[in-house]
């Protein structure tokens, strides 16, 4: 198992925001984690991403016990994340941005006085990445200046060019439009496949993205862990659909996978 | 190739300057080529990075008063040992400001370096057998590269050997900067600058950045405040000043700090023209402060950035 979370308890003063949450994440899977506003979705991926500490249980990531361990330890251990809002260097260009994720993947972001326009390593592996996600046509572009979906890509192709071992996506697909996210997500699974990455988790309300691609999938409610099974069983289980898809997706067939 | 040759440009005017140009302008250069030096360095935490110190001169002030306190208290007159005393004083006092300091940001960073350069304001101030109080220390004629020069008349050595000395300092000075923005470091630094929590979540240690680039320009600010000093012969508390502080931090912003050279250039037009309204009004302040206001609502990339304007078409090239 890749990523392990036992027992985890989050609160927030009096406000519990997780509740006795455990869950496993093993290698070659895409697990989604849903639910409704105020689940606790968000709070369990800061946890898992070692961006809040949880006030009690553990995470443990390849064995490694990384609970309130911070973004920049995680990214070095190889897991990424990127956020629900579109998080972009806007100054920088497409091709400078991948090459910041490539420089500090190979430990050379403390080279002061080394001419990065001569780093052969370090250009070609923002320009695979860029190639990957569809992106080496604009990588002289602004992020500022590139279309909202591709600076979703960028936002994921970013955290792709660190070569994580697993990806934590929180809704990869917001804030897009809706003939943007199956592109998007197919060019994450092409580009998973192609750098090996072992695992994806991600956060998700998009129930026909959730059921497309996960292999499992995690339903919170009220902090809790409500049901964690395959499509197809949550798709069965009566309370998941009533109180975290809600009644429409309960005529919603599993898709063959 | 048109940036280069408009720096190669550059460099030859200065170079010619002390050829062409009056006595009285050529002197004006040395203060500009000194601000120049710490403009690079406060760019490389303001433009680069992404925060504005209002204590600057603090550095300045320090590297300033080394050299008045090593040329007239230790006997020490070669310029090359007071610019590296001045650097790894910088340095020295640099690390526990900014090990403080780069933990926050916006108005806390600023007000925070402020407050430490109004802490070695009243220490030179009032320190007065260390620093002669509010008449200040000394600056006694550095030697250049060996050379005593002590014979040579002072306008001579200041427009002839301790020009082209600043000159070569700045030369050097511009191009370990440029060496750094270009490298890993100083790409680094601008992802911190545009999204630090992005930074962070690529492996790159926010902190630990913005200390280092704190570190660096305050290296700078030393260096281009120890050679402030022999022009006017003299080192006072008002280098230590925070208005000083504000002062850099306009001339960074007239000439624009979204460029390499934009501080350079801001240095200049601030030096001549200071000058040249002070010439004819008391109240230069008056006008500057006209002036950075419409400097910010109407051109925020400066006078480089007026010149240099990516037209619509071409902003998509990097």
């Amino acid at each position: 198992m890749i990523l392990r979370a036992e027992g985890l308890r989050k609160l927030y003063g009096e406000f519990c925001a997780l509740d006795g949450v455990s869950l496993g994440v093993d290698a070659g899977e895409f697990v989604s984690i849903v639910g409704p506003n105020g689940a606790g979705k968000s709070t369990l991926i800061n946890i898992l991403t070692g961006v809040a500490r949880p006030t009690a249980g553990s995470v443990r990531f390849k064995d490694r016990e990384i609970g309130g361990a911070g973004p920049v330890r995680l990214a070095r251990l190889g897991m990424a994340r990127s956020f629900q809002l579109v998080q972009i260097f806007p100054d920088l260009t497409v091709l400078e941005t991948l090459q910041a994720a490539v420089v500090a993947r190979l430990g050379r972001a403390t080279r002061l006085f080394a001419s990065l326009a001569r780093d052969r390593e370090v250009d070609r592996g923002a320009l695979e990445v860029a190639e990957l996600f569809g992106l080496a046509d604009k990588r002289h572009v602004r992020a500022r200046a590139l279309p909202q979906g591709d600076k979703k890509l960028l936002d994921v192709a970013s955290a792709f060019a660190l070569k994580p071992e697993i990806i934590l996506l929180d809704e990869p697909t917001s804030g897009v439009s809706t003939a943007d996210k199956t592109a998007i997500m197919d060019t994450l699974v092409t580009a998973a496949g192609r750098i090996g990455l072992r695992a994806i988790v991600q956060v998700e309300h998009d129930m026909d993205i959730v059921f497309a691609y996960s292999d499992r999938i995690i339903a919170l409610h009220q902090g809790k862990v409500l049901a964690d099974g395959p499509p197809a069983t949550i798709l069965s289980d009566q309370r998941v659909m009533d109180t975290v898809i809600g009644r429409r997706a309960a005529t919603r067939r599993a898709p063959a996978c | 190739m048109k940036a280069g040759l408009a720096v190669a440009l550059g460099i030859v005017a200065i170079a010619a300057a002390p050829f062409v140009a009056s006595t009285y302008h050529v002197l004006l250069m040395l203060p500009f080529m000194a601000y120049a030096i710490v403009l690079l360095g406060l760019n490389l935490l303001f433009g680069y990075t992404g925060l504005v110190s209002f204590g600057h001169a603090l550095f300045i002030a320090l590297g300033a008063y080394t050299g008045a306190f090593l040329t007239t208290h230790a006997g020490i007159r070669s310029l090359e040992v007071i610019l590296v005393t001045a650097a790894a004083l910088g340095a020295l006092v640099a690390i526990p400001v900014a090990a403080l300091c780069v933990r926050y940001v916006k108005i806390y960073f600023g007000m925070l370096t402020r407050a430490f350069g109004m802490v070695f304001y009243t220490f030179v101030l009032k320190f007065y057998r260390l620093t002669g109080g509010d008449e200040g220390t000394p600056f006694l004629r550095p030697s250049l590269l060996g050379r005593s020069l002590e014979a040579m008349p002072k306008i001579d050595y200041l427009v002839g050997p301790y020009y082209y000395y600043s000159l070569a300092v700045l030369g050097l000075a511009a191009l370990v900067m440029w060496r750094i923005v270009q490298s890993p470091f100083g790409l680094c630094l601008k992802t911190i600058r545009d999204n630090p929590v992005k930074a962070e979540t690529l492996g790159i240690g926010v902190t630990r950045y913005r200390f280092v680039a704190f570190v660096i320009s305050a290296i700078y600010a030393a260096i281009g405040g120890a050679l402030l000093g022999p022009p006017t012969g003299n080192v006072d508390p008002t280098l230590a000043y925070w208005t000083h502080s504000g002062n850099i931090v306009f001339m960074t912003l007239l000439g624009g700090f979204t460029s390499f050279f934009g501080p350079v250039v801001g240095a200049f037009v601030f030096i001549y023209l200071q000058n040249w309204v002070m010439s004819i009004v008391p109240y230069w302040r008056l006008i500057f402060g006209a002036m950075l206001a419409v400097i910010v609502v109407f051109a925020p990339d400066g006078l480089l950035g007026l010149v240099t304007r990516r037209r619509p078409a071409l902003a998509g090239r990097g």
